[in-house]
């Protein structure tokens, strides 16, 4: 490889042909930069994965965990536990109510946001600012605050429904049954529309002008504009967030268990789990729940890759 | 002919009622500029207003959304802050602790994240496509799967009750988003300027460090804070790691601990979120335009 004008006929990845000398050093040179990062993520959280599922797969403790390491018998008996557990399957079932609701729900209000900023008004960026808070800020200070302001004896919601609104009794928003999870979807929603919102005010600045402005002069209503033109535009980009925050909201841990702690028909899987391992020291247990847990969310993300995603290329 | 004068009617019609929604619209937007305005931002005014009450002007008076300047305390902040020992909280102790742990997560994840993202972006090293799915999958997986099997190993090694071991798990969180936001920028950098400087014989770390790495200096800064403020509003793994050492906790558990009881007046706690949330919100008003670019790169090409 003295001479470095050779043309490359196995450059790896990629058709250019290029200098296989640089190739060569690039490829390691890539390798090398990318180790350390891979390092860790491996050991951080592949190999914990991996341990994840022998560990599902085990009756154990923290005293097994202790005396054998990762060795103990394996057995089914933590899957058949949950999978013939009703409980189990209440708290999946919560979780997609919950999933689904905030979703949609924080979809649909950080549509109406940007459509309502798309025009520029004096100060608008101060605005969309301000629409961005509840997302970045500290998840346990703004749980704290819906909780002080739900409260029953204290809180202001409640104070005021029952001086200005004829409430009789003050509602238990985070303590019973029904409203519980309305109020922690609601939650949701107030806290994940800003994400929306950043995904599709970014994208509608992105969209070319002169379409609009082909409808406009053929006298389209503002609906109109909206239902035909913009929407089918925007559709990509809210396919995109609605799989990235299914996703998400699936996992949720921290919302829930800070607002209600998983009790008045909140228990969602990621509660479940911490429970189990927590509250009843059930390692095999936690671990099967998360396995499930995560074989639900591969196989609903690979049928809309496989059937969804596909389909909507095809389309556009 | 007809078809002409049908033609004319439908535009007629249809700008008529054109007009109408125009004006029902731009109602509408105004409504929902300031009722949204009107919802993110409450939260935080009730939090900031209660914080400076004592508790029982609270249970007095509820509906109150102002604070008459005789109720006015600082009191509330002076107990959050001072340590157990002097009969406060201990919250400086906790923002100590989270700043430690927030900082040492920046610092490493990004000096981690810069060689990986430039890797991924420019050289076509063998199994680059590999890698930037991988780190997209553990991006997208639940955070409760790994909790599990490193509070048990963690427990193992030691290093489960410690700060150390907690920023270990923050590196590994948030070097997928620091590596994405980061490849994405370098990406936007021609690749010209660096074949120009290859051309010259600089060595692709010169260039790395002498031309790239500039050039991305305030995208690097951004995505560092924002790796800052996901580990000081992190919960979950300061909860599985440091419960039982009040002396270990992070401002985020040390509040969701103490509103748990009843011992600790609310408008005190509200002090203490509100040392919480201010240096997230002082960060994101300094990186707000970087951060929804780097965020959203992608998003905008549909």
């Amino acid at each position: 490889m003295s001479q470095p004008t050779t043309q490359a006929k196995a450059a790896p990845a990629g058709g250019r042909p290029r200098r296989s000398l640089l190739a060569r050093q690039d490829s390691r040179a890539g390798i090398t930069m990318v180790l350390p990062a891979v390092i860790v993520i491996v050991a951080i959280i592949i190999v914990p994965l991996a341990w994840n599922l022998i560990l599902a797969f085990e009756r154990t403790s923290f005293s097994t965990v202790a005396a054998n390491g990762i060795f103990n018998p394996l057995t089914l008996d933590n899957f058949i536990g949950i999978l013939t557990d009703s409980g189990f399957w209440n708290t999946i079932g919560t979780t997609v109510i919950y999933s689904v609701c905030s979703t949609l729900g924080s979809i649909i209000v950080g549509l109406i946001a940007s459509l309502a900023f798309r025009k520029p008004f004096r100060s608008r960026g101060v605005f969309r600012s301000f629409m961005l808070l509840p997302y970045v800020a500290p998840v346990v200070a703004v749980t704290f605050v819906w909780q002080i302001m739900l409260n029953p004896q204290f809180g202001i919601v409640n104070s005021v429904g029952k001086s200005y609104l004829g409430w009789e009794h003050p509602i238990n928003f985070l303590g019973q049954a029904p409203t519980a999870l309305m109020t922690v979807i609601g939650f949701e929603i107030w806290r994940y529309f800003p994400f929306a919102f950043l995904f599709i005010t970014a994208r509608m600045a992105g969209l070319p002008r002169d379409l609009e402005e082909a409808a406009l002069v053929d006298g389209v209503t503002p609906w109109q504009n909206f239902r035909f033109v913009i929407l089918p535009q925007l559709m990509p980009v809210i396919a995109l967030l609605s799989v990235l925050r299914l996703i998400m909201t699936f996992n949720k841990f921290d919302d829930i268990f800070l607002l209600t702690g998983g009790g008045a028909g909140t228990q969602v899987a990621a509660v479940r789990v911490y429970n189990q391992l927590l509250g009843n020291f059930d390692i095999g247990g936690a671990a099967a729940n998360a396995f499930v847990l995560s074989a639900i969310l591969a196989g609903s993300l690979f049928v809309y890759v496989k059937f969804i995603a596909s389909r909507a290329e095809d389309e556009s | 002919m007809s078809t002409t004068t049908s033609r004319t009617r439908v535009t007629r019609g249809g700008t008529t009622r054109a007009v109408a929604q125009k004006r029902v619209f731009g109602f509408l937007r105004w409504f929902v500029i300031v009722v949204m305005t009107i919802v993110t931002l409450f939260p935080f005014y009730y939090m900031i207003e209660l914080s400076f009450v004592p508790i029982q002007d609270l249970l007095v008076d509820p509906t109150r959304l102002w604070v008459p300047i005789h109720d006015f305390t600082l009191k509330t902040y002076q107990d959050v802050l001072k340590s157990t020992s002097q009969g406060g909280q201990g919250f400086a102790g906790f923002m100590v602790n989270s700043a430690l742990v927030a900082t040492a997560t920046a610092v490493v994840t990004i000096v981690l994240a810069i060689p990986s993202s430039y890797a991924i972006a420019r050289l076509k090293f063998f199994g680059y496509r590999q890698v930037s799915t991988v780190f997209l999958i553990v991006y997208m997986f639940p955070v409760i799967i790994i909790a599990i099997p490193l509070f048990v190993g963690f427990s193992a090694l030691g290093i489960r009750e410690s700060l150390v071991g907690l920023t270990i798990v923050y590196i590994a969180q948030t070097i997928p988003v620091s590596v994405h936001m980061l490849r994405s920028y370098l990406k936007t950098i021609p690749v010209s300027i660096e074949e120009a400087a290859m051309m010259d014989g600089a060595s692709r770390s010169r260039i790395l460090t002498q031309i790239t790495l500039p050039l991305a200096m305030p995208t690097i800064v951004s995505t560092a804070l924002y790796v800052f403020m996901i580990a000081w509003n992190e919960f979950l793994f300061a909860l599985l790691f440091l419960t039982a050492d009040r002396n270990l906790w992070t401002v985020s558990l040390g509040l969701s601990q103490l509103s748990n009881g009843i011992e600790v007046s609310k408008t005190v706690l509200m002090a203490g979120s509100v040392l919480l949330t201010v240096p997230i919100i002082v960060l994101y008003g300094l990186t707000e335009r970087a951060l929804s670019e780097g965020l959203t790169s992608g998003a905008d090409k549909g």
